[in-house]
């Protein structure tokens, strides 16, 4: 593999005097997505808003096609092609969603470019073609992640940042939008670096792996080989393996522990 | 007085409440501030077109223009080298700030300007209008007139430019207008710029009618209060509420006598709060997780 995408090194981010994370690494490369597992609290979150420049760490650098994005003002960080689609969606609520779609792409210019990309978001999420003229603060929830993926599709960013596209949704939905995501990867080439509590889907969807755990890395690999992990399976797939003596073997541990 | 001539004095002393409101909200939805200087900013716009139009014998539209100008970078510059590094700080820390600002505001037109009232010409001052039965001043017809003209352009610009609807997702959700690589920093500014562009008008346009002295600011105390009964953060709300309390005043100041007048003000602020405490026209805000 060859140059990293993104490089995220030793980065330390307090929340005030609360150290939120504690010396991470990791890399995105080209085409790829890369899935941050973790529970409540892991710092998943933080870190994306570290890269995005919403926070700025107290150590470390983020690098971004060879060049430090740390410690820049957000919508710096974005002009560079990095387009969060942040927990929770934050759509404009009392604009419709073709502004938001528009608000997208606020930074180019290429006038027939963002007409193309507006009908490719279309061509992706028909239903927002049918809702164009709504108020985005009028669709389900399901529909307002679409609009955020859309919306930060508009930018044609090179390095997509989705912080927890399942919060709240049907599984059903859920599976419908990881299929979008993964679409958009393979037909688009956006990269990803996403982030889930839905470690199932996540891994399922993602190339390479990392598990998180109260601010640190504990661990590393390839989703297929995260998803047959012993401790992904229990702690976060929640698979509970019998043991010889035909009940569950209590008192386990974590390896990292 | 009678009916037509009340509502009339009333629409624009109102219409000038209205754009004063209008500025605490532009302010308060793009940056979560609210700038109790508005009065003041208008003071000064007041000021300046004075010391252009009748110190320097300028025309009365190059006047109010450059009155305009003038307002808009010092709100430009107001929020970069004032508000900009409170951001963060916690909300009361702004409202102290805009306070003392408003005190070196009138400390400073004091200096340059006197104490003594001024006033300066305009082309509708003293000229009477006869509409049917009523008589009423050019002035307020000006006043009436240059607000809606205002308000127009306003409502074209949030609306139907690039830049007006980047604003108002700034005041919608800051981090994700960040997101979107939305200059949130600068827009704000220019939103300062705008406001205080605002308040020049409505000192302009009210100079013909009121004497211009470093204490006319003191009314833009009842124009938060009319930003307050329309549903402070909404911009039609912001003119209905300045037209209430214009229209308020002037008929509490016939029918219940003048000490009413000064009261009016606050008194219907605190009736909408009690029956409404999201003002008239409050926009609903809800999310869906």
């Amino acid at each position: 593999m060859g140059e990293p995408l993104l490089s995220v090194r030793n980065i330390e981010t307090y929340y005030g005097p609360v150290m939120a994370i504690r010396g991470v690494s990791l890399d995105v490369h080209p085409g790829s997505i890369v899935t941050i597992l973790g529970g409540n609290g892991a710092g998943k979150t933080t870190i994306l808003k570290t890269i995005s420049g919403a926070i700025d760490p107290q150590k470390g650098s983020v690098r971004f096609l060879g060049r430090e994005i740390s410690r820049r003002d957000p919508d710096w960080v974005a002009r560079q092609g990095i387009a969060h689609v942040p927990e929770g969606r934050e759509v404009f609520p009392f604009l419709t969603v073709r502004e938001n779609l528009a608000l997208g792409a606020y930074c180019r210019r290429d006038r027939t470019g963002i007409r193309h990309d507006l009908e490719l978001v279309y061509e992706y999420f028909p239903m927002l073609r049918e809702r164009a003229d709504q108020q985005a603060a009028y669709l389900s929830g399901g529909q307002q992640q679409m609009l955020a993926i859309g919306r930060a599709l508009m930018a044609r960013p090179q390095l997509m940042l989705l912080d927890e596209p399942s919060l709240g949704l049907a599984p059903r939905l859920v599976r419908e939008i990881f299929a979008i995501i993964v679409r958009l990867n393979r037909e688009q080439g956006v990269s990803m670096l996403l982030v889930e509590q839905n470690a199932r889907m996540g891994l399922q969807a993602g190339q390479y792996g990392y598990v998180l755990e109260v601010g640190r890395i504990v661990m590393e690999d390839t989703c297929e080989r995260l998803l047959q992990s012993e401790d992904v399976r229990e702690f976060y797939l929640g698979i509970k393996d019998r043991g010889i003596r035909g009940q569950r073997r209590w008192k386990r541990r974590k390896t990292w522990r | 007085m009678d009916l037509s001539q009340l509502l009339f004095t009333g629409v624009a002393q109102g219409c000038i409440y209205g754009l004063i409101a209008l500025g605490f909200v532009l302010i308060y939805k793009a940056t979560e501030m609210v700038n109790f200087a508005q009065g003041d900013l208008m003071m000064i716009g007041a000021f300046v077109a004075f010391t252009l139009i009748a110190g320097l014998g300028l025309p009365y539209w190059l006047g109010l223009l450059g009155a305009v100008l003038v307002l808009a970078a010092a709100g430009y510059l107001l929020d970069v080298v004032l508000l900009r590094p409170l951001s963060g700080q916690p909300a009361f820390a702004v409202v102290i700030l805009t306070i003392s600002l408003g005190f070196v505001l009138r400390a400073v037109a004091g200096v340059v300007w006197g104490h003594n009232p001024v006033s300066f010409a305009t082309p509708f001052s003293g000229k009477l209008l006869t509409v049917g039965p009523a008589m009423i001043a050019q002035e307020n017809v000006a006043i009436i007139f240059g607000t809606l003209l205002l308000c127009g352009l306003l409502y074209l610009f949030f609306r139907h430019t690039r830049v007006g609807v980047a604003m108002q997702a700034v005041a919608q959700n800051q981090l994700a207008a960040y997101y979107m690589g939305i200059p949130v920093k600068r827009l704000s500014s220019t939103i300062w710029a705008i406001s205080a562009a605002v308040a020049a008008v409505a000192g302009v346009l009210m100079a013909p009618v009121a004497l211009i002295e470093p204490q006319m600011g003191f009314l833009g105390i009842k124009a938060f209060a009319a930003a307050v009964i329309g549903g402070f953060g909404s911009l039609p709300g912001a003119l209905l509420g300045g037209l209430i309390v214009g229209l308020g005043e002037q008929f509490a100041g016939a029918w219940l006598g003048q000490g009413f007048k000064e009261a009016t003000a606050y008194l219907l602020m605190l009736t909408v709060l009690v029956m409404r405490p999201g003002g008239l026209l409050a926009q609903v805000r809800r999310k869906k997780v």
